[in-house]
């Protein structure tokens, strides 16, 4: 276990991590304002789905424009369980949720029962992205499908499913979603206890994904996967089946995004279509683009970096953002194509020289 | 017929003038006259007198007074009277008046020499449906030649029929609405089966019932046809918009491996270009504003293509080999397009007009409307793909952009420009997505997010149509636009898009390569 | 070149190139683990053959690439492939590694029941065939000692590789390897840096190390020096034996100075087939290379 550990991390860096961790998961404690937590809640989830996507894309050269969808999913699931713990409490006071009373249900659709439960409903989180992911996957690679084509079926994918929850029919409360919770497990949503257990449980989450993903890509499997990436038919010509990888790191990267979204909800309070929408999931593949692909901690850091820049900008000069977004796109891809973290890797003998200069002792000749 | 046209006055003249007489009893005995007469002459003035524009003379004479042109005609010969004898006094009408004159009327006018005007008495006639219409149009029918008005009068027969208390009319009626199927009877037949309260149907009889509900099941399912048919041109329409989408896809796509996701901005370029010389005409060139449209074809054309050249040269050019981040660029770009036309247009939509060559449409069936604008698209799109075609089987241009696409090294060394392939080519592709904003400004709404809509699609049909192939293109498109369209009104516009992703991702399962494919030992 | 090669060519965009075959001598693996089949079983009732082409045809798009192509490979021997450009050299190792299917006709592994011609290309890999591509393919991102490690011999499978520690005797055994292709100086640097000979070594360590039971090897001495080529052919008859091998190469002198057997394919039919000598004087096979 322990030449495990050291696989994953050198002590230094461990060190340096955990630091880090406490830090970040201290952050209420030691005058983070009240109001603030639950935003930077947001982007421990976001760190999350960062990873998610970087273990796909970064190890595995799959690019996905639709893992919002997972994201969302994981969202809804948690919603549910929200909405079904206010039966009772809604504008009509009735055990169904206020959208459909509006529409004129009278019992509950058969898949949301189960989600009084909260175990039930973390659970699905996990488990609803992850069947999705497994059966597109499944049939996906199956059948060769790689490098663009895959990444436009998955936007497809996701734009149906946009429209498709949109719909009030689908019964998830169209395109406003669910919303107005009041309560997690008993505890005031807005009480700011319950915020920083939540924020808690976000770091806690963070880090143990983290830690799964530094695992994987440190593990055979993980070097298999870099190979897949390069040189796919090679590794099968090793005997690896290569399907096989992808649909696991596929599935996984789902499950994760779908923790993410299950943590994010009860912090933002509330989950709707839009969460599906392309152009989200094409934002998560710039986070981990700016920070680095294949580098884990620079996704987490890109994806902080983007999410907090657009909270800046949208405040700042509304309309900008859009500009700034696109040519982030583009200035990133064309120059940075290792991100923020290759920069500094770039960098690096620059700054050594530096340091090494700054070091010299000023001796007299 | 039978009278001189001279100054000598015969009983037409003299009923006629009686119709400007100032009793009301006398209007209508004159009425009767005319009626008996049967002379098709009295019918402007009978026509006059029911729209309030007879007129009496002072010298006892009927006129008729023309709205439009203000002047005063001859209630018989129509001839423009110079100096009326004045003043001319209107004839009042009643409704007691006009409840005897309009049969009257039609029946002068089913009686008429012109084939329009015998037809839209018939129509006119089978709306009031009254006993004495039903035995007129029974007369008019036995005596009329022209097939149309035949048609017609039949309808009109058979609708005063079918409440006809007679059973042998009901069903002879029956008979003839189940061979025309014309939804225009659906009402009444309804009424006919309807069901009361008691659960016994308004038609009494089980015979003419029987004949009344196989009439109604031949009235709903031609509608059904009509709906599929109407489907159908609709689905045509969009596959002929897709079609320009991914034809410039699969170009670039096929040539370049790069997956373009501003292409749909290019059509939204195209729409708003077309929108732009629309206004130009409209501020410069007002007279010239019908033509608008082919102005508006080569300038969206030269726009969108130069905007993917400038793409292509500045950023796509470098990131060749790396299809995945120019898919995160073009995406950058896009965003760009959609946000700059939203500063320069506003993020509200722009209406396109259609000129009027192109407004309206040809009934090819009863209630079904085939639009010129969609007919125009789909032979604009026929015409652009033959070009493409044309351009890349037989001209020099195309000849170095399929060598290029099948091996860039080799063709790079035989002297092909190949830095200059990818331009033009790029700009090529941008520039049909480009005419395809100007077909589809045509068709519906034009706003700064139209092209998204669309690229998903255009993406499926690349996918499905295999790559590098516009045979693929075609029928994938074809086939996508058909299919969408006609499983929408049963299913919906949404589960009609997802059905269609999912036997996408399912046929790609048989066949990854797409509906044509290019075999071989180099894998596509 | 720079230690970050955005995308290196992937083995997609290559033509695929003729099978090359090693055989591992017997030191280089002090403990060879149990083959994925069970080819240890009793000899009984098992023809001599290891793997034999069964009137194979191939045809892409009316060309036909193999056309009624019968082959059997004896247990151990060493086989040259020779003949022309567009002979079916190339087509050939594509069938009997899955990377293509044939029209007709089957490719069988130790038993009737092994056709390969159904399998995929990681179970053919499996269940014993290996091979080396006439480009240098092997990990560009990995380093030298992490590309043998991949293709080393054992489970291959997804629960396998996430837990999979590394043994001391594995370590051993890649040591052993590099020694062997004179890579041991660069077991630590990414593959992408390596010269292009010594590419090829690596990949043929890499066949070493999957320990196939035939080994397709194409072209292995392109571009190399007259020392190297000695080196391979050392190798390569070292290795003969206890495993089977498939040379396809060009280089008459270097196909002299290994082959046994050799067979000779001709616009996707076998012309020629027998001792080097016999080959060499045919006249269809010298028509065939000088003629026309």
């Amino acid at each position: 276990m322990l030449t495990r550990l050291r696989e994953m991390h050198s002590p230094l860096a461990w060190g340096l991590i955990a630091g880090a961790a406490l830090l970040i998961a201290a952050l209420p404690a030691i005058g983070l304002p009240e109001y603030l937590v639950p935003q930077f809640g947001k982007f421990l989830c976001f760190g999350i789905a960062a990873l998610a996507m970087d273990l796909v894309w970064g190890y595995a050269g799959i690019l996905s424009l639709g893992h919002g969808l997972f994201f969302a999913l994981g969202g809804y699931s948690m919603g549910m369980y929200l909405m079904r713990s206010i039966a009772g409490e809604g504008v009509y006071r009735s055990a169904l949720p206020d959208f459909m009373v509006f529409l004129d249900w009278k019992t509950l659709p058969w898949y949301w029962s189960g989600f009084q439960s909260f175990g039930f409903a973390a659970v699905m989180s996990l488990v609803v992205p992850g069947v999705l992911a497994f059966v597109f996957g499944w049939f996906a690679f199956r059948s060769r499908i790689r490098g663009v084509y895959f990444s436009i079926v998955t936007q497809a994918l996701t734009y149906a499913a946009t429209l498709l929850f949109f719909q009030n029919a689908t019964g998830f409360g169209g395109n406003n979603g669910l919303t107005d919770f009041k309560r997690i497990l008993g505890a005031p949503l807005h009480d700011p206890t319950t915020r920083r257990t939540l924020y808690l449980v976000s770091a806690i989450a963070l880090l143990g994904t983290y830690f799964v993903c530094r695992f994987v890509v440190t593990s055979r499997l993980g070097r298999v996967l870099t190979a897949v990436r390069d040189a796919e038919l090679k590794t099968r010509f090793c005997g690896y089946e290569s399907t096989h990888y992808k649909v696991f790191v596929w599935t996984l990267s789902a499950m994760l995004c779908g923790l993410a979204g299950a943590l994010y909800v009860p912090q933002v309070g509330i989950i709707n279509p839009s969460e599906m929408q392309p152009s989200n999931s094409i934002e998560m593949a710039i986070w981990v683009a700016v920070g680095g692909r294949g580098t884990l901690l620079g996704a987490v850091l890109g994806a902080w970096l983007v999410v907090g820049g657009k909270s800046w900008l949208t405040a700042a000069i509304p309309s900008a953002w859009l500009y700034a977004l696109g040519a982030l796109f583009v200035i990133v891809t064309l120059f940075l194509p290792r991100g923020l973290v290759g920069l500094g890797a770039k960098l690096r003998p620059a700054v050594d020289m530096v340091i090494a200069r700054l070091r010299r002792p000023a001796k007299a000749t | 017929m039978v009278l001189s046209p001279a100054a000598h006055a015969g009983p037409l003249d003299d009923a006629v003038d009686g119709l400007a007489a100032s009793s009301e009893d006398a209007i209508i005995v004159n009425v009767g006259r005319l009626a008996a007469l049967d002379d098709p002459r009295a019918i402007p003035a009978l026509s006059a007198l029911c729209d309030d524009r007879l007129r009496a003379g002072t010298d006892g004479h009927a006129y008729i007074f023309d709205n439009k042109t203000r002047d005063v005609k001859h209630p018989i010969t129509g001839a423009v009277i110079g100096s009326p004898p004045r003043p001319l006094k209107e004839v009042e009408t009643s409704n007691d008046i006009r409840r005897v004159a309009l049969p009257v009327l039609a029946q002068l006018q089913l009686a008429s020499p012109n084939a329009a005007v015998r037809l839209a008495a018939a129509e006119e006639l089978s709306k009031t449906g009254s006993a004495e219409a039903a035995t007129l149009l029974h007369r008019a029918l036995s005596r009329e030649q022209n097939v149309g008005v035949r048609d017609v009068l039949s309808e009109a027969v058979a609708r005063v029929d079918l409440a006809s208390s007679s059973r042998d009319a009901r069903l002879a009626a029956l008979a003839i609405v189940e061979k025309t199927a014309s939804d225009a009877f659906l009402s009444e037949l309804q009424r006919m089966t309807a069901k009361g309260p008691n659960g016994t149907a308004v038609e009494t009889d089980p015979q003419v019932y029987a004949a009344a509900m196989s009439a109604l099941s031949a009235v709903k399912s031609r509608q059904r046809l009509i709906a599929f048919g109407g489907s159908l041109i609709h689905g045509l329409s969009l596959a002929s918009v897709l079609l320009f989408v991914a034809l410039g896809l699969a170009i670039t796509f096929g040539l370049l491996g790069v997956i373009n996701m501003a292409h749909g901005e290019m059509l939204m370029l195209g729409a708003y270009s077309t929108y732009t010389v629309q206004t130009l005409f409209h501020n410069y060139l007002p007279g010239a504003q019908q033509f608008y449209l082919l102005a508006a074809i080569p300038v969206a054309f030269l726009a969108t293509g130069g905007v993917g050249v400038v793409m292509e040269r500045s950023v796509i050019r470098h990131l060749y080999g790396r299809p995945l981040e120019t898919l995160l660029a073009t995406w950058g770009i896009s965003l760009l397009l959609i946000q700059t036309i939203r500063l320069i247009f506003g993020a509200q939509n722009v209406s396109v007009a259609n000129p009027d060559w192109l407004a309206g449409g040809t009934q090819i069936a009863q209630g079904l409307v085939l639009p010129w604008s969609r007919i125009a698209v789909v032979g604009f799109v026929i015409l652009v793909a033959a070009g493409v075609w044309f351009i890349l089987q037989r001209t020099r241009l195309g000849l170095q952009v399929r060598a290029v696409t099948q091996n860039r090294g080799m063709a790079a060394t035989l002297g092909v420009p190949t830095r200059r392939v990818d331009a033009l080519v790029f700009g090529l592709g941008s520039g049909i997505a480009g005419l395809g904003g100007v077909a589809l400004s045509q068709l519906g709404n034009v706003g700064p997010e139209m092209g998204q809509s669309y690229i998903i699609d255009a993406f499926m049909v690349v996918v499905l149509g295999g790559v590098g192939r516009l045979a693929g293109a075609v029928a994938a498109a074809l086939g996508l636009g058909v299919i969408n369209k006609l499983i929408e009104p049963a299913a919906g516009a949404v589960l009609g898009k997802i059905v269609v992703l999912v036997f996408i991702i399912l046929f790609i399962q048989r066949r990854p390569q797409g509906l044509f494919a290019q075999r071989g030992r180099v894998e596509a | 070149m720079s230690a970050t090669a955005a995308t290196p060519p992937t083995m997609e965009d290559e033509r695929p190139t003729p099978i090359v075959s090693i055989v591992i001598p017997d030191s280089a693996l002090p403990d060879s683990p149990p083959p994925a089949d069970d080819s240890t079983l009793p000899d009984v009732g098992r023809r001599p053959y290891v793997l034999w082409v069964e009137d194979l045809s191939v045809s892409f798009d009316g060309f036909k690439a193999l056309n009624g192509v019968t082959l059997e490979l004896e247990t151990g021997e060493l086989r040259c492939l020779i003949g022309p450009n567009g002979a079916g050299k190339t087509t050939l190792m594509d069938v009997i590694t899955g990377k293509t299917r044939p029209d007709t006709g089957g490719v069988f592994l130790d038993r009737r029941e092994n056709d390969l011609t159904k399998l995929s290309e990681c179970r053919i890999a499996e269940l014993g065939v290996g091979r080396k591509f006439q480009r240098p393919t092997v990990f560009q991102g990995h380093t030298v000692y992490e590309n043998c490690e991949l293709a080393l011999r054992g489970r291959k499978g997804v629960w396998s590789t996430l837990f999979r520690r590394r043994t001391p005797a594995e370590r051993d055994r890649i040591q052993d390897i590099l020694k062997i292709i004179g890579l041991s100086e660069h077991a630590a640097r990414p593959a992408g840096l390596l010269a292009h000979g010594q590419k090829q070594w690596l990949e043929i360590g890499m066949l070493l190390a999957q320990d196939p039971k035939v080994l397709l090897v194409d072209e292995p001495v392109a571009g190399m020096t007259h020392a190297e080529m000695e080196r391979t052919a050392e190798l390569l008859r070292s290795l003969a034996g206890k495993h089977t091998i498939v040379v396809v190469e060009h280089d008459m002198e270097f196909v002299r100075s290994i082959a046994r057997r050799v067979t000779v394919l001709h616009e996707g039919r076998v012309l020629a087939d027998g001792p080097m000598a016999e080959v060499q004087a045919d006249p269809r096979v010298v028509e065939v290379y000088l003629g026309e």
